[in-house]
């Protein structure tokens, strides 16, 4: 017997639970300055996430899935990726929309059932947010084939969660992009949970990032609550396929502290004692000790930033229930770039009222 | 001119599309050095090199995916699946994606992709490589169904698919990729999508049908005609959106309707033609519309593809049956 093949899978951690640093930190991220930065990138997703859930309680929102306790995943990514880069988000990155410059009203139309809300303004080329676990990660790999063919020095971002990884399309994307090189990186957000289903029945893989190496190409874990990881090894694997070594997955272990969303009610599979634990290792409070004992940071600057977040919010809210309705033909134009005359006289009904039963 | 039989017209509408355009791409499995199972793409690799060309592994999702990215990005993807039974897997992309990602972004983003997929049975096939599984997909809004049934009409209609800006499904009916020949000019021009074509006119009844069916729906009306009975034969082309007015033009001139599909006939497209006639033709009609199609069974192996398969002799007595006095 021989052996033809040995793997490792790395696990990148800077900063424990309590805030305390457990190794030197990158240089390009050992700045108090960019530090902040990502805090406030992440209490503002937090803050967005729960006027989102509010909004939701009030029936001025649709169903919501709340990003509470993965901001660092969003806002890690976020810092990696450069604008020209391109997003393909799972329905749970609202921090990392955010982080790329989606507006917070274009977020609360989307998930208050309105196709406008994925218009955005800008990154104009980035993917809406993919319902179908894991359908997104083909296009991923579509992308970044357009990036390679044109030469552009530019790398797609496909965002899904642990459950995804179990999917075919999944892996039939990494599978390809494997094959051709293509300047992808896959990033899981592993929050432990797939509505009811724990991690350990999702896969007997001791790891997720293992799954790229059956895809020939290499899968690292971070501590996905410490933003400092995400962002410098999500930052490594993009300049590995900015520089056309092709694609990479970074698995990004965190836990979703809320519910699946807002129909759900994560108390029927899972105790209290194991919300309460992931508490403790949230994302925000680590970074906050951390850069409140550097004095970098203190309750007067959050209590001062925790009201500008509100005052955007708000501001963002206002302008979403303010927008006017869509006129009810719109629900026709955008199926081809131009209807077909076939479906004129429908488009036709819907416009002198003829199917309204609101 | 030189003559062609439809898998040629394919491979020279391809060349052509390429040619005039370097945002068009082929992929596929086996498509690049074999030029395809059934050389379809022949010499497409040779021609334009493995940044045009791509030979993907075997994975039908990722193959329709991997075009709705490219797609995306401005790119004009010409994807190919081997035969239309391995197609179910790429079916999700094109229901939940290729459809919708104009709709779903307000235009923002596009899906300028063609899915190119030999189907149909006729050609004594293991199983999967026979089906029609056609009306499935003319069901999605946002996607069209194109179909051509003939050499010329498979070159226009694929650079024509190829150049729209919208997701286009385009289903080569394998049974006459070699069968017979036209004269092709090979000049770039397109055939116009969502509109059905009258090939034959008549006033005694009209065969609608699409594909392969053509061939059978042409032949019975010959020997109709020996009968003399005119029928006027209707290849409907695009499926999806359905050129509707052609059809109900045509029994206006008949009153009387065959619809011929491979395809099993319970909730087979002809259904819906059936449908639309009712709704909008029902008072030119003089007799029941008639549906030759496959039978509600699964499509059998080789030995027994006679016995489901539409044939002359069934249209022909359909037509009869509707001309038939009550
Ligand atoms: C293909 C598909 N199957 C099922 C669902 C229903 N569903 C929505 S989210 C979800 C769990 C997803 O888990 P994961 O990938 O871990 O992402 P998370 O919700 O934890 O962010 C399921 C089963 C879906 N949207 N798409
Ligand atoms: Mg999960």
């Amino acid at each position: 017997m021989s052996l033809v093949a040995e793997f490792t899978v790395d696990h990148t951690a800077y900063l424990d639970a309590e805030g305390k640093q457990v190794q030197p930190l990158p240089a390009a991220l050992d700045d108090q300055g960019v530090l902040v930065e990502l805090l406030k990138q992440m209490l503002l997703a937090r803050c967005f996430d729960t006027k989102a859930i509010e909004l939701q309680r009030t029936g001025q929102l649709g169903t919501y899935a709340s990003c509470l306790g993965q901001e660092a995943v969003g806002v890690g990514v976020g810092h990696a990726m450069r604008t020209e880069d391109v997003l393909l988000p799972a329905f749970r990155e609202h921090a990392l929309q955010l982080a790329r410059g989606v507006h917070m009203t274009e977020l609360f139309l989307y998930w208050g059932g309105d196709e406008r809300g994925s218009d955005f303004a800008v990154p104009r080329q980035d993917f809406p947010v993919s319902i179908t676990v894991g359908g997104h990660a083909p296009h991923a790999a579509g992308v970044a084939l357009a990036f390679k063919l044109r030469g552009e020095p530019r790398v797609a971002v496909c965002m899904f969660g642990d459950g995804a990884t179990s999917k075919g399309d999944v892996y039939e994307a990494m599978n390809l992009a494997g094959v051709w090189q293509l300047p992808v990186v896959f990033v899981v957000s592993n929050n432990q949970w797939a509505i009811s289903t724990p991690r350990a029945e999702q896969s007997a893989a001791a790891t997720l990032a293992q799954k790229a190496i059956a895809a020939g190409f290499r899968g690292e874990q971070v501590d996905g609550n410490d933003v400092i990881a995400v962002a410098h090894v999500v930052g490594e694997a993009m300049a590995h396929a900015r520089n056309g070594k092709g694609p990479r997955l970074v698995e990004c272990l965190t836990y979703r502290l809320g519910d699946h969303t807002t129909v759900d009610d994560a108390a029927r599979y899972r105790s209290d004692e194991e919300v309460s634990r992931a508490w403790h290792e949230e994302p925000l409070r680590r970074l906050r000790s951390f850069l409140t004992g550097s004095g970098a940071w203190g309750q007067e600057t959050e209590d001062d930033w925790l009201q500008r977040c509100s005052d955007e919010v708000n501001q963002a809210v206002d302008d979403y229930l303010n927008l006017p309705a869509r006129a009810p033909e719109t629900l026709f134009d955008c199926l081809f770039e131009t209807l077909p005359e076939g479906l004129v006289a429908q488009q036709q009904v819907v416009m002198t009222g003829g199917a309204d039963d609101g | 001119m030189a003559e062609h039989n439809l898998l040629e017209a394919v491979n020279l509408a391809l060349k052509r599309a390429m040619a005039e355009d370097p945002r068009v791409l082929v992929l596929g499995e086996d498509v690049g050095v074999d030029g395809g199972v059934f050389r379809a793409t022949d010499g497409l690799l040779q021609a334009y090199g493995g940044n045009r060309v791509f030979d993907t592994p075997l994975a039908e999702t990722v193959i329709a995916g991997v075009a709705i990215g490219l797609a995306a990005q401005a790119f004009r993807p010409v994807a190919e699946i081997q035969f239309m039974g391995f197609i179910y897997p790429a079916i999700d992309q094109l229901v939940n994606h290729a459809s919708r990602l104009r709709n779903r972004t307000r235009g923002r983003l596009s899906c300028p992709m063609v899915l190119r997929a030999p189907y149909g049975g006729g050609i004594h096939a293991p199983e999967h490589h026979s089906e029609s599984t056609e009306a499935m997909l003319a069901h999605v809004p946002g996607l069209r169904v194109v179909i051509p049934s003939s050499p010329r009409r498979a070159y226009g209609l694929l650079l024509a698919a190829i150049r729209d800006p919208d997701p286009v499904v385009f289903l080569e009916p394998k049974r006459i990729y070699r069968t017979f020949k036209e004269t092709l000019a090979d000049d770039g021009e397109a055939w116009p999508l969502d509109q059905a074509e009258i090939l034959r006119p008549g006033s005694d009844v009209t065969l609608i049908g699409w594909g392969a069916m053509i061939r059978e729906c042409l032949t019975a009306a010959e020997q109709l005609a020996a009968d003399g009975i005119e029928a006027e034969v209707v290849d409907v082309a695009t499926l999806a959106p359905l050129d509707t007015e052609t059809i109900l033009e045509s029994v206006q001139r008949t009153g009387r309707v065959v619809i011929v599909h491979e395809a099993a006939g319970n909730a087979g497209y002809g259904a819906e033609i059936a449908a639309r006639i009712a709704d909008q033709g029902l008072y030119d009609l003089e007799a029941p519309v008639r549906r030759v199609t496959g039978y509600d069974t699964v499509m059998p192996l080789p030995r027994l593809e006679h016995l489901y398969m539409p044939n002359v002799t069934r249209i022909i007595d359909a037509a009869q049956d509707c001309l038939a006095p009550a």
